[in-house]
């Protein structure tokens, strides 16, 4: 079956006609492709949204909500392109289209917004995670896993850990034994702004391996070691805002209780915890393979004729050094692209993987 | 990913089987000087000498190899030790008052390194005792020892004590002899009146058994009496009252005269004739260094000679004014008089001299003089009294060590140059007798390859010692101070020793190498590289100095050449505010025959050079400091590359260094003294009464309160930390940088900051172009060229700790000429080559000449050590003659040793080698290339052990005692050799050395979700299909079925009790 789908173009307000299977409408990736060929806009960021039956402008940007707007074609389907940075959106979500035209308002959406100040929340994939509450499922309750992804933000991690001694339940009666606590949060660094972690929080685990035994030395290069991807698991101060788990329910519909960190918005099941608006950052960045992606910058290894010498080939590094220098500072964005034009291993440039967004398994929220 | 996370409990016995046979953890032998030594004693029947030191640790030497080592619970200081003549036995005596009885015991028949030992003998502590304190009044110190003496018939110890009595404990079950208590008051009783004056006696100093009449003993007191007392009819047979404070006593060997030692610097001999209850002058008092106040004598030996006058042998007596800070021993015969002038303090002193009790003199051979710091023995019998090179105990630190390297297989015809240039060195104090002390026999077979231990030192020498057995002994020394311009320069003021000596009073002598003071501390060696077939040697240190080195077997008077370097590469902004560079020699200087210096690297700035590397088949040399590395071409004489590796933003070192190599100087010297300090710390006579006890609880509790917690900030590394440009590592490899079909030389250099340069180099006559090279142009027109090909940035940042390439095979290449001549199997040059490079967080292999990570394991992240040291080594089986495995070695900064297999990186075994606070000790590991190594366990100690259960030296060594030799029960062949100084270190456990994992009890029920947890186990192998083994694949196997197991287990469990953790 072919349909005619109705292209609006906001960029200059052209109108394209094409047809796409309805059956098989493919991958979002083809298709963003296919718009872009067609509109003769390849090296432009464009936001692709479509009308659905409400008429609300919904936007598509994945493979699921290319095939749900496939699939809510009759027969046409109106799909607006913006230009990524002229996007308003406010736009997006309910009550954009039709706003103007019909008054057909879905009142169960529109509830939240209408009783509170508009919240900008950005689309999903301009955001990245810094953190997230993960194995809510798997953990005691009195645990919380947290996760610190700090590559690619410029914000420190921000807090500092102590020896000290915990008390523990052991068959012989209560024992003491050493611990290792977070002893300060440094005010606007990652790990305060999370709210997951806490001064006097005991750290159980780095990254999936127990602290006990080890020396706060020890525990301090392990976390460094996996600063870019860490995760600690601690038995929290305060115990009264654990995840109540009431059965075992599928990983992703842990509720949140936690109001630490709440500052009067709303609860929202997303799936991560704190968001952090970043440009134009995709979630590849925060790829586990990725935090070991050593940058390696080739020279144009040509044979050197006979006439050149040392200075030359100093001349040339110097060139190299300059280019490879912001690479190696953490400026925004610059260094990912020089990662990603850098990147030998075809998997580093994969989407995240399927495990990925999995292991984020629950979600709590801010 | 479920298989990585128990990976490491796999167990598959033939792998296990192959470990053992590969692996195997000992301490063996303690080369150098013992720390801080406290007591010396001789056992004249054995032939064997004890020296004690203040960290509790006994050992004992004989002829060289014959070594044993015994070490008391406590790290207590070893005050006196006390041979059972002939048995094989010995008393120490500690600081606490407590006596041990030590035994040679011979362990039951083991197997070292395949070949089976028996009759090995050890040290064995046996019995201990310690007097009892006296209840009621009197205070502990009464109780406490001052001498000991053994009778001859070793049957009854005297022990003298600080309140004056003297006790008797019987041997060799250490019961005390209640009855026969000496007190004061005994001897007091039978004392002059005048005499009396109601004054104590105080302690008794000396304790001497007459030499000819058994069950006389002289007892010497502090206040000068002197008792010779019998043993038997329990009265003073005489009475000598001295009238000054006595220090020592010793007898003259017919028993006829005596002599005492006092503390004005005087000594007095007494005539012992029978008939005269009481003594009140001696025949002859002398004061020899007098009329001036002098210090005290604090040890006197009087020794009679067949060739006339006696020889006089004492300790201190200097003038206090003009000498009172010498270290002095005097040596008197006739008119002969020579004072020895130590660099250190006399510890104690003994003759070896005839003992069959036939013979009327002592005819004494030689002097063993134990310092401080070193041993000196003195021929007795050669006129002048030349000191004799000693075989063992060589005084490592006569300047502080500050570098050493190990070369392993010395070439039989560089070895031989070696022993000549050293011969040469000594010259005139060639060895004219044979060493003196040679008891036991040394069991071990000759070593089956040379090997050379270098050190590099503060005052700018490398000293050569043959490190192939178990004494090591200096073989050559070299020093660089000759190549500049130094303030104290030889030539600069001639001077004549013997004109000097004529007039002096007291004749003093320069005696032992012991010397801790550095002319200029700029002169220190750093880094040191020896090619052992070229026989070049490239020596760097503190000053930016780099230098080539040659052997030659002939003098030379030449001009060294020199090159400036500059780092820098007019990075701007940049002052240097440290120390100035060397200023070369303008002048030819002189150099002996042995290592002659070539060229004269400078680098600009002059800091300390952190790395160097040598390739002398293409005539190259790399070098780097904290500001960039360069690469020269010694054969052209000109630098071919110098590259800055400081980051713009390192604010540090656009300031200028200073405080850095300070600061870096001023911790390593903080670190040594600590350990210093730590082992002083038990020197001090402490006296412990309740109110003392009860102050040091009060401080304990006060301190435990007044502890503020550590915190650690957890912050990722950033390219901004200071120090990022240090470069840490260079190395030359030939392979494939290019592409995959070209291989040719190449240099890699890693940094502090975990950056990595490569660079091609263009070698002419190296390479795939050679054939062309040679058609035509004139080779030596042609300059090394090299190109950058690589910069490579680790995201972790950690400090790059080492490089190194291997070849198709996942072998490393061999050296420089090994290939080329033969000596090594030519390394595979057909299949893709790898990189290993060892940073302190990770260890990662990645495949050329398209650097991709190929394998890693992350040591950090999952112990939380930190790699120090990293060694290729090569493991031989002690199963299979032919098969051995090359084996990646890490030493983190908690002191153990983890062994990984390459490519795969996989985890081996792991052992706890050094304390972790020993940070010295870690800083100065080195590898040798067949698993043995060598750290400092103080400033003149290296601690030998070995990682392979097939090269172990160690020594084997057996005694001709008077007693027969049992197995002793306690001696099952698998107790681990005791250490000694400061490496107390809790050994249960390590026979098998593998630490187990414990699984993770928190993230238990695992197998409900797909989903690993976070452990995600990046040191998987990312890409091992082409590396893949059967072994491998069995490995995987048994190690599923061993996680479900676990699974299983953890589930059972789950059922119990959900957690350890209160809520």
């Amino acid at each position: 079956f072919f349909k005619n789908i109705h292209k609006k173009n906001q960029l200059n307000f052209e109108f394209r006609r094409f047809s796409v299977d309805r059956v098989k409408p493919g991958k979002f990736e083809e298709f963003y492709k296919l718009i872009l060929h067609i509109h003769r806009i390849a090296n432009m960021e464009v936001m692709i949204g479509y009308a659905d039956v409400h008429g609300d402008l919904l936007p598509i940007n994945n493979d699921d909500n290319f095939c749900k707007a496939v699939s809510t074609a009759h027969p046409l389907l109106r799909i607006f392109i913006q230009r990524q940075e002229e996007v308003d959106y406010a736009n997006f979500g309910t009550n954009t289209i039709t706003r103007k035209k019909k008054a057909v308002v879905a009142l169960r959406n529109n509830d939240v917004n209408r009783k509170r100040p508009h919240i900008r929340i950005g689309m999903p994939q301009d955001f990245r995670p810094v953190s997230s509450i993960i194995d809510v499922d798997i953990l005691p309750e009195s645990h919380r896993r947290v996760r610190l992804y700090r590559h690619g933000s410029d914000k420190p991690l921000g807090f500092y850990i102590r020896d000290g001694t915990s008390v523990r339940v052991t068959p012989h009666g209560l024992e003491k034994v050493p611990g290792i606590f977070i002893s300060r949060l440094v005010p606007g660094g990652l790990a305060e702004s999370t709210g997951l972690l806490a001064v006097n929080d005991e750290v159980l685990e780095v990254n999936g391996i127990e602290v006990t035994g080890k020396s706060l030395d020890q525990v301090t290069d392990m976390m460094i070691a996996n600063s870019h991807n860490l995760i600690v698991t601690v038995k929290p101060v305060n115990q009264r805002n654990n995840v109540v788990r009431s059965s075992r329910i599928s990983g992703s519909s842990g509720q949140s209780s936690d109001s630490s960190g709440s500052t009067g918005y709303p609860s929202l099941s997303v799936a991560s915890g704190g968001l952090v608006p970043s440009g134009a950052h995709g979630y590849q960045d925060d790829l586990e393979s990725d935090e070991d992606a050593d940058i390696v910058i080739e020279s144009s290894l040509k044979r050197p004729s006979q006439r050149s010498n040392a200075s030359l080939a100093y001349q040339l590094h110097r060139d190299l050094n300059l280019h490879s220098n912001p690479a190696l500072r953490h400026s925004n964005g610059s260094l990912h692209k020089i990662l990603s034009s850098l990147k030998t291993d075809p998997r580093h440039s994969l989407a995240l993987p399927r495990g990925g967004v999995e292991e984020d398994g629950t979600v709590i929220t801010l | 990913m479920m298989k990585f996370r128990f990976r490491r409990q796999g167990t598959d016995p033939q792998r296990e089987k192959i470990k053992q046979e590969l692996f195997a953890f000992n301490k063996t032998v303690e080369h150098g000087f013992p720390h801080q030594p406290s007591a010396l004693a001789f056992d004249p029947k054995l032939q064997l000498m004890a020296i004690g030191t203040k960290s509790g640790a006994i050992k004992i030497y004989g002829a060289p190899g014959v070594e044993f080592t015994g070490l008391h619970k406590d790290t207590t200081a070893v005050t006196q030790i006390h041979f059972l003549p002939g048995q094989g036995h010995l008393l120490s005596l500690l600081d606490d008052c407590t006596i041990h009885l030590w035994e040679l015991a011979a362990g039951s028949p083991r197997e070292v390194g395949g070949v089976k030992k028996e009759g090995v003998i050890s040290l064995q502590e046996v019995d201990n005792c310690s007097l009892p304190g006296r209840p009621g009044i009197e205070s502990c110190s009464a109780t406490r020892v001052t001498v000991l003496l053994l009778l001859k018939s070793c049957e009854l110890l005297c022990i003298g004590t600080e309140g004056g009595g003297v006790y008797f404990l019987e041997l060799p079950h250490l019961l005390l002899k209640e009855s026969q208590i000496l007190l004061q008051d005994q001897v007091t009783q039978s004392l002059p009146d005048n005499y009396r004056c109601g004054k104590s006696l105080g302690p008794v100093e000396s304790l001497q058994e007459h030499p000819q009449q058994t069950g006389k003993i002289l007892i010497g007191y502090s206040r000068g009496l002197v008792v010779l007392w019998d043993l038997s009819s329990h009265h003073a047979d005489q009475l000598f009252l001295g009238k000054q404070q006595l220090e020592s006593l010793t007898w003259e060997r017919s028993g006829n005269l005596f002599v005492s030692s006092h503390n004005d610097g005087g000594y007095s001999v007494w005539a012992v004739t029978s008939g005269n209850i009481c003594n009140h002058q001696p025949v002859s008092s002398t004061i020899p260094y007098g009329p001036f106040p002098c210090k005290a004598i604090n040890k006197i030996l009087w020794k009679t000679t067949q060739t006339g006058s006696p020889v006089l042998l004492y300790s201190g007596g200097m003038p206090r004014a003009s000498y009172g800070d010498r270290h002095c021993l005097t040596i008197q015969q006739d008119k002969e008089h020579v004072t020895l002038d130590f660099t250190s303090r006399v510890i104690d002193f003994f003759t070896v001299h005839s003992i069959e009790q036939e013979k009327e003199f002592d005819d004494p051979s030689a002097l063993v003089v134990l310092l401080e710091e070193e041993l000196v023995v003195i021929d007795l019998q050669t006129p002048g009294w030349p000191s004799l090179p000693t075989p063992y105990l060589a005084p490592l630190h006569s300047s502080a060590i500050t570098c050493s390297c190990h070369i392993s297989s010395v070439p039989s015809k560089l070895w031989e140059r070696l022993i000549n240039a050293g011969k040469a060195q000594q010259g005139r104090q060639q060895m004219h007798r044979s060493w003196p002390i040679c008891g036991g026999k040394n069991l071990a077979p000759p070593p089956k390859q040379q090997e050379l231990l270098l050190t590099g030192h503060e005052d700018g020498t490398v000293r050569f010692w043959d490190a192939s057995g178990v004494a090591l002994t200096p073989v050559y020394k070299l020093s660089t101070a000759n190549v500049f311009h130094t303030d104290c320069d030889p030539s600069d003021d001639p001077q004549d020793p013997d004109m000097q000596q004529e007039e002096e009073w007291p004749p003093f002598r320069k005696v032992g190498c012991f010397d801790p003071y550095s002319d200029d501390p700029r002169l220190g060696i750093q880094k040191i590289s020896l090619c052992k077939y070229s026989n070049k040697l490239v020596v760097a240190g503190t000053a930016g100095q780099v230098i080539v080195l040659g052997l030659s077997d002939e003098h030379s008077d030449h001009l060294v050449d020199m090159s400036v370097v500059d780092l820098l590469q007019d990075r701007e902004g940049f002052t240097w505010k440290g120390h100035d560079k060397l200023e070369p020699r303008l002048k030819p200087a002189p150099f002996p025959p042995g290592f002659q210096p070539l060229v004269l690297v400078q680098c600009l700035p002059p800091a300390s050079v952190t790395a160097v590397a040598l390739h002398a088949e293409w005539n190259l040399i790399s070098f780097g400091t904290s500001h960039g590395f360069g690469l020269f071409d010694y054969h052209r004489r000109n630098a071919v590359l110098a590259r800055c590796t400081l980051h713009p933003n390192d604010s540090l070192a656009m300031e200028g260094p200073l405080s850095r190599v300070k600061s870096l100087k001023k911790s390593l010297r903080q670190s040594f003294r600590r350990i210093r300090k730590s082992r002083v710390s038990g020197k001090k006579r402490t006296i412990s009464t309740p109110t003392s006890k009860v102050q040091e609880a009060n401080a304990a509790l006060a301190e435990q309160e007044e502890v503020a917690p550590v915190q650690r900030r957890i912050e990722p590394r950033s390219a901004d930390d200071s120090l990022s440009g240090v470069v840490r590592c260079l190395c030359f490899a030939d392979t494939f940088l290019r592409d995959g079909t070209h291989h040719g030389p190449t240099l890699w250099a890693g940094t502090n900051s975990g950056s990595v340069y490569t660079y091609a180099l263009e070698v002419p006559g190296v390479g795939s172009r050679r054939v062309c090279e040679r058609g035509g142009t004139n080779e030596s027109s042609v300059c090394v060229e090299a190109v950058l090909g690589k910069e490579i940035q680790l995201m972790h940042r950690a400090p790059v700790v080492s490089i190194c390439v291997l070849d198709g095979r996942g072998k490393p290449l061999p050296d420089p000429y090994e290939a080329s001549q033969d000596l090594a199997i030519t390394p595979d040059m057909t299949n893709a080559h790898s990189v290993l490079i060892a940073s302190e967080e990770q260890l990662k292999v990645f495949s050329l000449p398209k650097v991709s990570a190929k394998t890693k394991f992350k040591l950090t992240a999952h112990e939380g050590c930190r790699v120090r040291k990293v060694a290729l080594v090569v493991f031989s089986s002690t199963a299979q003659e032919d098969y051995s495995e090359h084996t990646l070695v890490c030493l983190t900064n908690l002191g153990d040793m983890h062994l990984f297999n390459i490519p795969g990186l996989r985890p081996q075994v792991r052992y706890d080698c050094i304390r972790k606070e020993d940070i010295s000790g870690i800083a100065s590991c080195v590898f040798t290339k067949n698993g043995q190594g060598f750290y400092l366990i103080s400033p003149s100690e290296y601690e030998r052990f070995s990682l392979s259960a097939k090269v172990l030296t160690e020594p084997l060594c057996s005694v001709q005692l008077d007693r027969p030799l049992e197995p002793s029960p306690a001696s099952d062949g698998t107790m681990t050799q005791p250490q000694a100084n400061g490496t107390h270190k809790n050994q249960m456990g390590q026979a098998e050395g593998q630490t187990e994992e414990v699984p993770s009890t928190l993230s238990s029920p695992i197998l409900d979700t797909p989903l690993d947890s976070p452990l995600s186990c990046a040191d998987l192998s990312l890409d091992s299909t082409g590396e893949l083994t059967v072994e491998d694949v069995r490995d995987f196997l048994t190690t599923v079925d061993e996680a479900e197991n676990n699974l299983k287990n953890i589930k059972e469990e789950e059922g119990r009790s959900p957690g350890i953790l209160i809520n």
